[in-house]
Parts: structure tokens; sequence; C-alpha cells
């Protein structure tokens, strides 16, 4: 099936998402649609599956206008999608899953369930998947929960497949299988959009890319592009990938994880015996696929972890069984990976969330009363250091830019005597640049002699700014290796296999 | 039944997010300058004051259709509406009119009445039934902002009242001392019906929303056995109805009035919620985990504190309530029905009062001057008080859904909504 | 997309089913020691006794006797052999059958039941006794139903009271008014309906909380009837409150088992209507397409959403019908228990039915069960008040709702209401 986008506009009030896009994609081909976060990619693929109504333009299959009013249309009309955040229900099982929507059914409304196991299955089978039909959404691997979305599309005869972002939640070795399904449904006329930001797996899968900068096409590219030539694309200026900072000066060993153990509310282990030591001014990152265990250890350090053993040692200190008050006043600064949901309070002004670690006493409060003064001084002083885009410290945080946003987390942050920084995915969805303040940030605290870790799942953000990098994989530490480690090895420990030389 | 998705009464919340980090609200520029007038004439226009008193306006407005249609007279006169149809106007006119000017005379000001202060009688009156709204209101919107729903004033005034009245009666306590014990057995009485569900959602995630409206039912059986044994019945007596409260326990009336000392003890009230709202470290830590509890987890408040003390205040406030009933209003021996509804309306004074101190302030004493005028109303116009409570759960459904507000008096959507 | 949080992260370590813990365990043990302290412990000398027929049986059984002391043991005998397979079950990691909190609360049941009528004056009458309490839960039955679909669905229903209320006022003054019964029963299941639109259109356009709409309709709904009770009936009784009544049909064959006979099946129409309502729910919410999309929904909408189906469309008719149902239990105060309405008729009814929907983890049949076990405790004060018992009503009547506070707080966790439930569904 060919799907032609003719001139699609979107706006959300005088924001315009999607600018006149013109996309063509025709049956056999893998068309990447690369673009940065907040280009407008997902808005255009939410008006191709119906979720949205384009203010202009059309969509057209086999040349002929659709016109969509929601999802059921588009997926009658033939086009599937498989979400970024799949759209399963975690409590149904496979074969549910697959038949919402369109169910077959018997007499009297009945559920004709064994009719959607056999569909699972004979799908299945055809792609070489292994998914039981009866198993619960929720007890499924990720890789396996994506094999699902895809099963569910084509159970609808998709003939054109979107997939949005699907490799961020995939180890690499998931991502070159799905690579390789990808290809399997090119291969039987399936027209595939890819949705992604990834260079690398642009380069391997596409056959046509089309780049996306703020709402707009900016151009076209050759798989054979070179990275930087995509990236400048994509951003619209030559992008410098690697951070400026001088080699790390490191000193004594600051914090020390020791066989630390973190258990999830079944008992499970989420963290698997991790040891790691960071030294004072140097920054250790954290790499791995999302869910391998990441979050669990930072929130483990912060006493935000319900069942921890083993010890958390900073300075000496023990930080094992602390309250996350007690950790913080220990000296320790924490950016979470969701500032929206564990960093900020976006209700609150950005004044009242930069106090927001220091409720209870001095500088901001005193004898149980709040200082407002001496906080609205204290908030214009980090407004103008962090350059914090706002009209005032009124100003409620839930109206800014994600990028302010996280200027706000870092002011709070690393405006404290720090022992310890710990930074969860600190540049996710946000520009370039706020991207390279925040780096800027990170490495000058690290410059400062504090000891730093950065978790990240990007691997160009752990290569740009770790001085040691400690890979993790199922809740454990594969290895902790140096920072000029080629990527395909890292790539390779990702997947959980042991570096052959594991250096510290 | 919720989750953790905290009831919170500001609703509405938009959506974030259109990509991830991206919200086409956050990036949209501010909408270019208006031109003066015009901005002020819309902010007016959309503002929440003036939705408040539209949504008012609305709900009496309904108050009178269901006056107007159950009134005798106009349903004989409409029987020949089309013979004569100025009949049945001047019917539902009369109605309606007689019915809101008794509400008026009696809530408000009687300008029949001799002198000043025979004219605000009926006004000095009606603070006394907005103190227990204004008290109990507090509470409810202080658990509001702490992100807790409160359905448990009944109960909390229940006990509240019970510890108060006990005190009142039965402690052999000298002069003001006797009453202040008397309050504060009250305020201890309403925290702990109200830590229980506190220390159960802490401890055990339980939904306060269920545990609170079960614990109304547990407070009034077990006041009704108390009530029916010698701790609580007066002497001598059969039926469940405790024993008068001592003289030295009632709150005094002062200068002669109608108001009794709970009104300026409510105004202090209202003033010790604003402080702590908006100006304490524990009010700080209250509203952080009302407003996003796991970002207040990371920063290191320990939300189930909060929690446990959100609840106790809050059962504070509303104890306050219970006290007021029984060593100011009931004060000849209470039966387990000395709450009057009060639990329930405090929720709908809270929702009008947007959990805003001042604005619960207000909101009480709107809902005081609708319960005493409702008494004169249907004394003298034969108008069955409960039309007080159907305006004024009215009142709270339309304060809830401003967009229907807008829709019906066809008002301008405030800035920064969607399209 | 939307604002509604998928869990993605954290899942490819550690994927498991539901959390199971031992707090499930532990409330079976401190009910067992509690039964074993009160009814071994401070076991009352003498013997109680029950009456199993009424006068018109098909078989006259004789009175039985129980001694106050042998029946604790035994009963205490039964909780301690539940106590140890729930404790077998956990370790194994299984899930624990629907029978085993039936036995253990059937046993407890019987014990208080003996330990408090011990030594009192008269026979319990057994038929009596579970008559009434069928007679109290059949209201509270219907709202549990109402109240299951609409969670499931994800708009929380605090309003089951004002349905009920609303329903048991219209039926009563429609059937008055045309003198047909069946009439009145529609027009009682559209009055439920009408309340819950009110709550669909503030919860599902106006995105306004749920609980809130739902508190405040239970208010609304109180003063107009209250208000119209006083003014339009009161004055007015002979032709809009005197509505015929329902009358029992027993079922041939089904009618003459001893005691459960007469009690099931020589009901009203209305009885039977909630028998077939739960079948049907129960049935339609897990084995057919419309129960597949409602769950979805209420689970995760934006999957709902994207395979076509209308979250809003979907929540608003479904919480309709909830509605609907629910007005039906309302009929029931007011056309077969008593024939006519009265101020506030349902007195709670709503709030304990919406006990009986999480006590029964928003199951139907599970929420049946426990809105018979609150219709069993609140008859049995009345049945031992007639008997002559010596524990004090008041704290029977505390017991469902004491129950439902350890239930809450002691299966959070181990059971998950509908995820959705109580967020409105904002489409991007």
């Amino acid at each position: 099936m060919k799907l032609e986008l003719r001139g699609i506009t979107k706006r959300f009030g005088a924001l315009t998402a999607n600018d006149h896009i013109d996309l063509v994609v025709t049956p056999g081909e893998i068309h990447c649609l690369l673009g940065e976060n907040g280009a407008g990619k997902s808005t255009l693929m939410n008006v191709l599956y119906g979720l949205y109504q384009a203010d202009e333009g059309e969509i057209l299959l086999d040349d002929e206008v659709q016109h969509f009013s929601g999802p059921g249309d588009a997926m009658r009309a033939g086009i599937g999608m498989v979400h970024q955040h799949f759209m399963l229900v975690p409590v149904f099982t496979v074969a549910e899953n697959v038949m919402l929507g369109h169910e077959s059914t018997k007499a009297g409304g009945r559920l004709d369930l064994d009719a959607a196991r056999a569909r699972v299955r004979e799908i299945s089978d055809r792609f070489g998947f292994d998914v039981d039909p009866d198993a619960r959404i929720e007890d499924l691997p990720v890789g396996v929960q994506q094999r699902v979305e895809i099963i569910k599309a084509l159970s609808r005869n998709a003939g054109v497949l979107v997939f949005d972002e699907p490799t961020a939640v995939l180890t690499p070795q998931e991502t070159d299988e799905l690579i390789g399904i990808m290809k399997q449904l090119r291969d039987s006329g399936t027209a595939i959009v890819f949705i992604t930001h990834k260079l690398r797996e642009v380069r391997e899968v596409a056959d046509r890319i089309t780049v996306i900068r703020l709402g707009q096409v900016v151009g076209e590219a050759e798989p054979t592009a070179s990275n930087a030539e995509l990236a400048s694309l994509m951003v619209g200026r030559a992008v410098e990938l690697t951070v400026d900072k001088t080699p790390a000066r490191p000193g004594a060993d600051a914090l020390v994880l020791d066989d630390v153990h973190v258990y999830d509310l079944n008992g499970v282990p989420v963290v698997d015996g991790v040891s790691l030591t960071v030294r004072a001014g140097e920054i250790l990152a954290i790499a791995g696929v999302q869910g391998n265990g990441q979050t669990e250890l930072t929130e483990a350090i912060f006493g935000l972890q319900p069942q921890v053993t083993g010890r958390i040692v900073l300075d000496g200190e023990e930080l094992t069984g602390r309250t996350v008050r007690q950790v913080l006043d220990a000296g320790a600064g924490f950016v979470p990976e969701d500032r929206q949901h564990d960093g900020l309070v976006p209700e609150f002004t950005i004044a009242e969330n930069l106090m927001l670690d220091r409720a209870d006493g001095e500088p901001f409060v005193r004898l149980g009363a709040l200082r407002l003064k001496d906080l609205a001084a204290f908030a214009q002083e980090r407004l103008r250091r962090f350059d914090i885009r706002a009209q005032g410290i009124g100003t409620r945080v839930g109206r800014l830019s994600g990028g302010n946003q996280q200027k706000v987390v870092l002011a709070r942050e690393l405006s404290r005597e720090l022992r310890l920084f710990v930074a969860a995915q600190p540049t996710r969805g946000l520009d370039v640049g706020s991207i390279e303040f925040v780096h800027e940030q990170i490495v000058a605290t690290r410059d400062a002699g504090v000891p730093v870790i950065v978790v990240s799942t990007e691997l160009d953000e752990v290569v740009a700014l770790a001085d040691r990098i400690a890979v993790m994989y199922r809740g454990r530490v594969v290895g902790v290796v140096p920072a000029d480690t080629p990527r395909d090895v890292l790539g390779l420990m990702m997947a959980g296999e042991a570096p052959q030389a594991v250096a510290a | 039944m919720t989750g953790e998705a905290l009831p919170v009464a500001e609703t509405g919340r938009e959506p974030q997010g259109l990509e991830p980090g991206q919200d086409p609200q956050q990036q949209r520029p501010e909408r270019p300058a208006e031109h003066g007038a015009r901005r002020v004439l819309r902010e007016i226009l959309s503002g929440s004051a003036l939705l408040s008193v539209l949504a008012v306006v609305v709900s009496l407005v309904i108050g009178a259709i269901l006056i107007a249609v159950t009134n005798p007279a106009v349903i004989q006169a409409s029987g020949y509406f089309f013979a004569r149809p100025g009949d049945t106007v001047s019917a539902v006119l009369n109605a309606v009119g007689g019915a809101y000017g008794s509400l008026f005379r009696g809530g408000l000001i009687d300008f029949s009445a001799v002198g000043f202060w025979a004219g605000i009688q009926p006004l000095l009156r009606s603070l006394g039934f907005a103190t227990p709204l204004i008290a109990a209101g507090l509470g409810i919107a202080i658990g509001f902002r702490a992100g807790l729903f409160n359905i448990g004033g009944q109960g909390q005034i229940l006990i509240g009242g019970a510890v108060a009245g006990w005190i009142g009666f039965s402690l052999p306590l000298p002069g003001p001392l006797h009453l202040i014990a008397a309050l504060v057995g009250g305020l201890l009485g309403g925290a702990l019906w109200a830590a229980i569900p506190g220390v159960l959602k802490a401890r055990t995630g339980a939904h306060e929303v269920i545990v609170t409206i079960m614990l109304n039912y547990i407070a009034f059986y077990l006041l009704d056995y108390f009530l029916n044994t010698p701790v609580l019945q007066a002497p001598g007596s059969n039926t469940p109805v405790s024993a008068p409260t001592a003289p030295d326990a009632v709150l005094p009336q002062l200068f002669g009035s109608p108001v009794n000392l709970g009104f300026p003890l409510v105004v202090l009230l209202v003033l010790a919620a604003a402080y702590l709202l908006d100006r304490s470290s524990l009010g700080f830590k209250l509203r952080a985990v009302g407003e996003n509890a796991s970002a207040a987890r990371t920063a290191g408040i320990d939300v189930k504190r909060m929690t446990i003390a959100a609840m106790v205040i809050s059962g504070v406030f509303v104890g306050f309530a219970g006290a007021y009933q029984v060593l100011g209003q009931t004060t000849s021996g209470f039966s387990t029905a000395f709450d009057a509804g009060i639990g329930f309306n405090a929720i709908t004074v809270a929702l009008l009062g947007r959990s805003k101190p001042w604005g619960v302030f207000w909101a009480g004493l709107l809902f005081g001057v609708f319960q005493n005028g409702g008494y004169t109303m249907q004394a003298a116009n034969a108008v069955d008080l409960n039309v007080v409570s159907v305006v004024q759960s009215l009142i709270v459904l339309f304060i809830a859904a401003p967009p229907l507000v807008r829709a019906i008096f066809r008002l301008p959507a405030p800035k920064g909504a969607r399209a | 997309m939307t604002t509604l949080e998928t869990s993605t992260t954290g899942a490819v370590v550690g994927a498991a089913g539901p959390r199971r813990s031992w707090r499930v365990v532990w409330i079976y043990g401190v009910l067992t020691a509690i039964a074993l302290v009160v009814l071994v412990g401070f076991a009352r000398p003498g013997v109680a006794r029950f009456g199993l027929a009424t006068g018109s049986d098909f078989v006259q059984l004789p009175e039985v006797v129980l001694p106050g002391l042998a029946t604790g043991i035994v009963v205490a005998l039964v909780a301690i052999a539940c106590t140890v397979a729930a404790v077998l079950l956990r370790r194994r990691d299984r899930h624990q059958p629907l029978w085993l909190p039936v036995v253990f609360a059937v046993a407890l049941v019987v014990g208080l039941l003996t330990w408090a009528t011990t030594g009192a004056g008269q026979s319990v009458p057994l038929p009596g006794l579970l008559g009434g309490s069928l007679a109290l839960a059949v209201p509270l039955i219907f709202g549990a139903l109402g109240g299951v679909i609409s969670e499931r669905v994800g708009v929380v229903n605090v309003a089951i009271e004002g349905q009920l209320l609303a329903g048991a006022f219209t039926g009563a003054v429609v059937a008055s008014l045309t003198r047909s019964l069946i009439v009145g029963l529609v027009a009682a299941m559209v009055a439920g309906m009408l309340v819950s639109f009110v709550l669909a259109a503030f919860a599902i356009k106006y995105l306004v909380d749920q609980v809130i709409v739902g508190v405040v309709l239970n208010v609304l709904v109180l003063g107009l009837t209250n208000f119209l009770y006083t003014l339009v009936l009161v004055p007015a009784s002979a032709t809009l409150n005197s509505p015929p009544q329902f009358s029992p049909i027993a079922i041939p064959v089904l009618s003459a088992i001893p005691v459960l006979g007469p009690v099931l099946f020589r009901q009203t129409v209305i009885v039977y209507l909630m028998y077939l309502g739960v079948v049907a729910v129960t049935i339609g919410l897990f084995r057919t397409k419309w129960g597949l999309r409602l769950r979805a929904v209420g689970e995760h909408p934006q999957a709902a959403d994207t395979v076509g189906i209308s979250v809003g469309g979907t929540r608003f008719w479904n919480v309709s019908l909830a509605g609907a149902i629910a007005g039906l239990g309302g009929a029931y105060l007011t056309l077969a228990s008593v024939p006519s309405f009265t101020r506030d008729v349902t007195s709670g009814a709503g709030f304990i039915a919406l006990a009986a929907v999480i006590f029964g983890q928003w199951n139907p049949v599970k929420a049946t069960l426990a809105a018979l076990l609150f219709g069993f405790a609140s008859n049995l004060q009345n049945v031992l008040g007639i008997v002559g018992s010596p524990v004090p009503p008041d704290f029977l009547l505390m017991l469902p709702y004491v129950v439902t506070i350890f239930a809450v707080a002691g299966l959070v966790g181990q059971v998950r209401g509908p995820a959705a439930a109580g967020r409105p569904y904002i489409k991007g």
C-alpha cells in the first residue's frame, strides 16, 4: 500500500507542530523519519493515525484521499502502528489484546477466543515470533510485548506500518532482531515508516530518509550519508557531539557501593549485587538499555527504594537504610530520571520548586515559618545563573519548556554543598541548546571535585560525558570500562556480554 | 478505587506532553498583549470570582423553578394558563419572591425590623450557623490541599463533639477552664478520628475516601451505643440523649447578641489555616505532597508523615465544629443527630471556597445565611428547607465545571485554555 | 499523546504476576485468634437454638440445638484449618480459591451467631434471618453491580446512593400514578440513569473529579427527594405515594428445598431479576465483546482508543447502564419491601454497596457475596434484638464497616482495581 502525505499542517494554538509536511512511502520500502525530540514526528504520526485532525493537508492511501476521524478509521484503511509506549492492556492476555476492537464473536456476543488464538499463532509462526497467545502482557518481557504490538497491527492486515521510536526500550540484540523483522515485512510488501532520532539505526535499515526539524521537512538523505551530515540536518547546524572537557583529575574513593541488591514489591531482585566505586572529581556513566536496574540503583542510593541490601557508603558515611532526607543532608544531589514526575511540582512556582528539598530548616525556614524574602532573592539569583527563561520567579514550573524545567532542577540540586551528584537521564527530551548547557553544568560539577554518576540510555551521551563507563544488564554491572571503549564493545556489553578485558 | 490519583479540588488538569518534553502549551508564546481595557474585561469575565457568583445565580434560578413548580398557587393558576397567563406569572413571582424574600429576611437583614441592631439580628444568627461550616470546611480544605479527600467530617464531628460534650457535663472543672478543656477535648477527638484513615493510608495505602466513609458509620453507632449507656446518657433517662452541657462549658454569648464566642474563634482558625498553608514550612510540605507526592518524596519530604499530619490537622479543624455544636448550639443535651449534616456540607463549603482559607470563610458564611434563612422560609412560606441543600449542591457542581457556566453565559474562555 | 502514564520502565528485569503477600494470611490468622478467644475463651453456658422451618414449608424440619462451647470449638477448628490452608497456598504461590474465604466466613458467622444467642430465651428463626438478610442485601447487590460496571469502565461511582434513592423515589411515584409495577420499574431505571448522566457528563466531559461529583450528587438527590416528598408526596400520598406492591412468586420444586428454598425461590420478580443480573454481568464482563471493551477502557483507555474504541462513549453508556441497574435496587425498596417512599429510604445503602464493590474486588460474584454478608450483619441485629441476645446491636451494625476497613487496609496491593478508574481520559 502506498502512503502519501500532502501539506500536513497541525497547530496547537500559536505553535505549529507540523508545517506543510509532504511524505511519500511506497510499498516495500522502509522510510525513516528522522528528527530531534520535539521536531514534530510523533504529532505527524498521530495525525496519520487519526488521533489528531490535521488543520490543513491530506492523507492519501494508494492515491485515494482519506478522512480519519479516529484511529478506528485509520486502522480500517490499513494503517498499523507500533507505539512507543505500548498500547497493550497489561492484565489482558496476548489474544485478548490482539482481538480488542475487532473481536470475533460467537452467538450472543460471546468472545471467540479460539479464533483469536489461532490468528496470533498464525502470524507468530509466519515471522518466527514465538508468542504464547494465552500469556498475560504484564508477565512478558518488553521485547515480546513489542512483538504483540506488531501482531496486533498485522492481524488487521495493515499495509502501512508505523514504528514510533521502537528501539528505545530494546537491547542492541533485540534491536537487531526488530530490524530483521522490519526487513522481512518490507520484503513482503508492507510500507514501513520508522520514526527515530538514532542515526546508526537509520543508516542500517532505511531505504529513504526524511529529516524533520521544527515541524518542517528540512531535507531528504541517502542511507549512505554520514552521521555528521544527518545530525547537522536534524539540528540545523553543525553539532559538536563531544563535550568540551579536560581530563579528569580523580581524587580518593568517595562513593562505594558494595554488593547492593534492590528488590521490587514481588521480592524479585531488580538490582542484583552491584559493586561500584566512584572517585571524587570523576564522572562515572552508567550505560544500559532502559529497565536494566539503573533507575532502581540510583533510587536506592537516595533511600527511595523500600527493599535494599548491601552497603552504600559516601566518604565513609553509611547511607544504607537512611531516609531520603538524611541522604540529601549528607550532601547528595539528585536529578531524577522523570523530572515532571519526580523532580518538580508543576503547580508550584519556580521559587517554590527551588526550595523543595530544603523545606525544613535554614536558609528558607526559621521556627517553622517560611522566609519568603530570602527565598525570592535566592530564586532571582538562580534564575540568572542558570539562564532559566521565564517571566519571573513566580511563574509556575508547569508552564516552562522541558529545557527550562530541567534547568530549575539543576539550579536546585547544584545550590547546596555537594559531596555526590547523581543525574539520571539528564537530557532526555531536551533540545540541543539545553543539552549543551546541562552537559556543561555536569562537567563543571565534576571539575569542582564532586563525584558524579550519570545514568543514560543514550550511548552518545555516555561516551561524551564519561570518565569511566559501567554497563548494566539485568540488574548487574557487566563491566566497568574506560571512556574510550569502542561502541561495538559497549553495545555487546549492553546485551549482557562481558567485555574481553575488564578495565577499571 | 482511584489508586494513587488523589482527588484535588482544583480540577481539569491540563494534559502534558505532546511529544516527550514538548507541550504545545509550554512552548506556545504568550498571547500578544491585548488592549488594556479589553484585557481587564477578559480577566474579570474569565476569572474564578465571577464564575463563582454566576454559579450561585444559576443555582438560585433552578431553586426558584423548584419552588415555583411545587407552589400550590402556581399549580392552580397554571390550570388555566392559556386563559389567563398573567395569573400564573404573578403566582410564580409571588412564590419565588416570597420564598427568597424570607430567605433574605431570615438569613441576612430584616428591613422591617426597627433599628439597626434588630435589623441585622438574622445575620448575627446566621454567623452561628456559619461557624461550624467554616471550621469543618477549613479542615476539609486542608485535606484537599494535601491531596486527601476527607469525607469523614461527620464522624469527626460526632466523636469530637461527644468528647467535648462528655467533658462539658461530667468533669467538675472551674469556670473558663471547663470550657477550654471541653474545646480542646473536641479538637483532640476529631484529630484522633481523622488520624485513623491517615495512619491506614500511610501504612497500608488504604484509600482515605473509603475509610472515612466507613468511619462515619462507625462513629455514629459508637455514639449511639454510648448514648444508651451511662457514659453519655443523661442520668435517669431512657432515651439516647446526653445530659445538658454545664453552664461553665457553654460558649458565652457576646455582648448580649446571638453571636457566641465560637465565631471569633473560627476567625482565628481562618487566620491560622492561612498562615499554615501560605507561610509555614509544614504547609509548604503539605501542599508539595498534595500537588506531586513523588516529587516531594524525592526532595526528602516524608510523604507518609505528611499524610498523617494532614489528616490530624484536618480532624482538629473539623473537631472544632463538633465541639461548637455541643458547646454552642445543642447545649441542652445531644443525640446522634447533632452533626446536622455539617460533615457533608463542609465538603461543599471547601469546594466553593476553592480550598483557600478566606474562600472557605465566605463560602461558609453564605451557606450559614442559606441555612438560617431557610428556616424562616420554611416557616413563613411552607417551602421545605431541603431546597437549600439542593441549591448548595448545584452551586458546587457548577463551580466544579467552569466550562459549563461559561457555556451557559457564553463567556470567553480564559487565557491559555485549550481551543 | 496523553497524560496517562504507561509503565514501560523497569519491566525487563523481574516481570512477575500480581503482587501476593502474606497480608491476607495475616488477616486469616488474626480473625482466627479472635474467634478462638471469643468463642472458646468467653464461651457462655447453655445452648443456642435455631428454628429451620417456616409454617408453610413442604418439609417440616425440627429445631437445631447447638451447645455453645462445643460449637465454638468446632468453629475455631474450622477457622484454624482455613488459616492453615491459606498458609499452604501462599507458600506454593497459588491463588486462593473462592471457596476458602466463603467457608471461613460462614464458619465465623455460625460461630458468632451461636455465641451471641447462647442462653437466649427463644430460638433463632433461621429462614427468617436469612430471608431478612437477602431482603436487605437486594438493593446492595443491585448497587454493587452498578458500582462494578462503572468502576470497571473507569469511572469511580460514589453516587450509588443517589442512584438508589432516585430509583426508589421515581419508582414509587410512577407506579402510584400508573398503577403499573412494570412501568414503575422502568421509571426507576430511567431515574438511576439520569443521575448517571450527570455523573458521566461532569466526569467525562468536564473532567471534574469523580469522587466530588459523586458526593455532591448524593447530597443533591437527597435534598431533591426530601423536598419533593415534603411538598408534593405528603399532601397527595394517596395518588402519588401508594404504589402497588410486588408479590412473591414461588418457583415450583426449587422453593420446596428445605431452609434455602423459601428464602431464595419464594421471592418477587425484582429478586429474580437480580439473580439474572449477577449472572449476566459476570458472563458479560469476562466472556463477551462488551466486557472486553469495557475492561480495556477501564484499564488502559489509550490502548482502547488506538484500536478505535470510543473511550468517552463507552464510559458514558456503561455508567448510564450502571445507574439503571442501581435504580432497580432503589425500586426494590419502594415497590417490594414497603410499598411507599419515605425520606432517605436508602439510608446509606449506596455506601455499603460501594464497600461491597471494593470488598468484592470489583468482581460481580464476590461483590454479591460481600453484599449478602453485609445484609446478614444488618439483619442479625434485628433478629438478635427479638431473640433477646445480650450483644449490643450497635456493634453488629458497625460490623460491615469495620470489616470493610480491614479489607481495604489488608487487601491493598494484593488486589488491583481497574487501573484507570478515577482518571479522566484526555485525548492528545
